[in-house]
């Protein structure tokens, strides 16, 4: 046994090398990056300072993390709405359909995301085909404006993350034991006492892992909120994005991304702890 | 009880169609005579050719498709290993290891993005292919040594040490036993690794250079700043590229008999 350890390090080496440099080296550098100073002109001076964290309280940046969170909860509850019936009933296919059902959900995911978002445009814009059959319905007089507002942001938060939701609920109520919904029916409960008792319950693991597959994404997505919205709203992700880019305060940027890393660890944790689950349903 | 109603199949009906809507209107308006993406005013191909003449487009195209396939390389021989190794090893770090090599998965990209961007720049490397290619390969090493890792756990330890027994070297023992049973799994994560490179938006732009860029990037750009029939003919084209990829996947899935990983959620 000693002997097959020993000589399978050579495998195991590039793993090892590879993520210390450029997985945790690149995070460890941030956590130092955001406790130093930014230099006058460009670059970073290394000087100890809670200077950048105490920026984040200012009123103006707090606006924009309510503001992220506003949207990613916004998206993640319209997510869950759409996405939890979805999982559901799709494990209640047969098994044939679950396979074909599970082909179609998992093409548009390979499918790149800005091609995507990018057909929202084309139907949400003024001369769109919403605003052209809505009008030719009579529905509406003149066009309305959704293309770069708020609700078109989470048209594309909800349309890109859907899927996630779908997996992580579909996999939890797939592994669901219908004997027992039966067996509380049988027992005289109604259909939606038997359903929130049981599988509910049941199914709860793949929910909560869904709203953090999707949560934690919408608070960085910021691609999306530029796309769609225009700049209207401003993302903790687009916010991390310009002080890295024009701003050219990189510890500020990275004071940002290590308080968006606590929160997404700590909405990790919980979900750990409530569900004692080690790993997210439906992530690989 | 697992029975769906009518209603509930024409829920599913009904996402699936909000699903697919945007992927169609973009494929039917690259065919699009007219300008405005209102009415279909005619079939045309003017914009597909207009899109072989932008020598810009084409670049970011190979630019993209050498990143994916180099990282995508990179990551199956790192990831690959990296599984074999972790099945083998028994070390106190290595759950600790294991841990951050995932860690990619579990961060939001743009940190992922401005760290890597910030890194780069400390160790003063040039932006451009060098470090898309890095920060590429940073994200797929997860997929592959986790899809590697979920087909291990369900293999036989016993083919490989009865090699070693025989006498195989560890090397040997590898090659010739346990690589081959784990092909499909590697493949289908390299495969995955591969889509998500060709896909990827936020790392890349905090580790591209002005000068070297990827498709999606160059995709980005354009769509902040206004929208050509061009891009429809663009993506109509990825969209074939990424079916045919999918296309050849399914077929090495059948070919192996193996488990359909990427259809199924998980293994157990």
């Amino acid at each position: 046994m000693r002997r097959r350890r020993s000589s399978s390090v050579w495998m195991i080496l590039p793993l090892y090398i590879f993520t210390l440099v450029f997985v945790a080296g690149p995070l460890i550098y941030m956590v130092a990056l955001s406790f130093s100073q930014s230099a006058e002109s460009f670059g970073v001076e290394w000087a100890f300072t809670l200077e950048n964290y105490k920026k984040i309280l200012d009123p103006v940046y707090l606006q924009t993390f309510r503001e992220s969170f506003q949207l990613a909860l916004t998206s993640t509850a319209i997510i869950c709405l759409l996405g939890y019936p979805f999982g559901y009933f799709m494990a209640k296919l047969s098994e044939g359909w679950k396979k074909k059902a599970m082909l179609f959900l998992m093409l548009p995911f390979w499918v790149n995301s800005l091609i995507r978002l990018y057909g929202w445009i084309i139907i949400l814009q003024n001369k769109g085909i919403l605003n052209f059959i809505l009008q030719k319905l009579g529905i509406i007089d003149k066009p309305l404006r959704i293309l770069y507002s708020y609700p078109a942001i989470v048209v594309g938060m909800v349309y890109v993350l859907l899927p996630f939701m779908i997996l992580s609920v579909y996999s939890s109520a797939e592994k669901l034991d219908w004997s027992l919904v039966e067996a509380a029916r049988d027992l005289g409960a109604s259909k939606a006492k038997a359903f929130w008792t049981v599988s509910f319950k049941l199914t709860l693991p793949g929910l909560l892992s869904g709203i953090i597959l999707s949560f934690i994404p919408s608070m960085g997505l910021f691609f999306i909120a530029d796309i769609l919205g225009g700049n209207k709203i401003v993302l903790v992700g687009s916010l991390i994005q310009e002080q890295m880019t024009r701003g050219n305060n990189w510890p500020f940027a990275a004071a940002l991304a290590v308080v968006l890393m606590v929160l997404t660890t700590i909405m990790i944790v919980l979900y750990r702890r409530i569900t004692n689950v080690k790993e997210l349903e439906g992530i690989g | 009880m697992k029975k769906n109603t009518k209603l509930s199949r024409a829920y599913l009906i009904l996402i699936f169609i909000l699903m697919y809507l945007p992927v169609a209107v973009v494929i039917i308006f690259s065919f699009n005579e007219s300008k405005l993406p209102v009415r279909f005013s005619g079939f045309s191909l003017q914009w597909y050719e207009e899109l072989f003449r932008d020598n810009d487009m084409l670049e970011a195209l190979r630019n993209s498709l050498v990143l994916g396939v180099s990282s995508c390389f990179l990551s199956a021989v790192i990831g690959t290993l990296g599984a074999v190794g972790l099945s083998r090893i028994r070390w106190k770090t290595k759950g600790i290891l294991e841990y951050i090599s995932i860690l990619p998965l579990m961060i939001p990209e743009i940190i992922l993005g401005m760290v890597l961007m910030a890194f780069f720049y400390l160790l003063n490397m040039p932006f451009g292919m060098l470090t898309l290619l890095l920060g590429h390969t940073v994200f797929c090493v997860p997929y592959i040594l986790m899809e590697v890792k979920a087909r291990l756990a369900g293999m036989d330890p016993s083919l490989e040490e009865a090699a070693r027994d025989l006498g195989a070297a560890s090397f040997r023992a590898f090659w010739d036993i346990t690589l081959p049973l784990i092909m499909p799994a590697v493949m289908s994560g390299a495969l995955l690794a591969f889509a998500m490179s060709m896909d990827d938006v936020v790392i890349s732009i905090f580790v591209n250079s002005p000068r070297v860029s990827t498709l999606p990037v160059k995709v980005y750009t354009q769509l902040k700043t206004g929208v050509t029939p061009e891009i429809n003919a663009l993506c109509t084209l990825m969209l074939a590229v990424t079916v045919a990829v999918l296309l050849i996947y399914t077929l090495i899935g059948k070919i192996s008999k193996g488990k359909n990983r990427l259809f199924s959620t998980r293994e157990k």
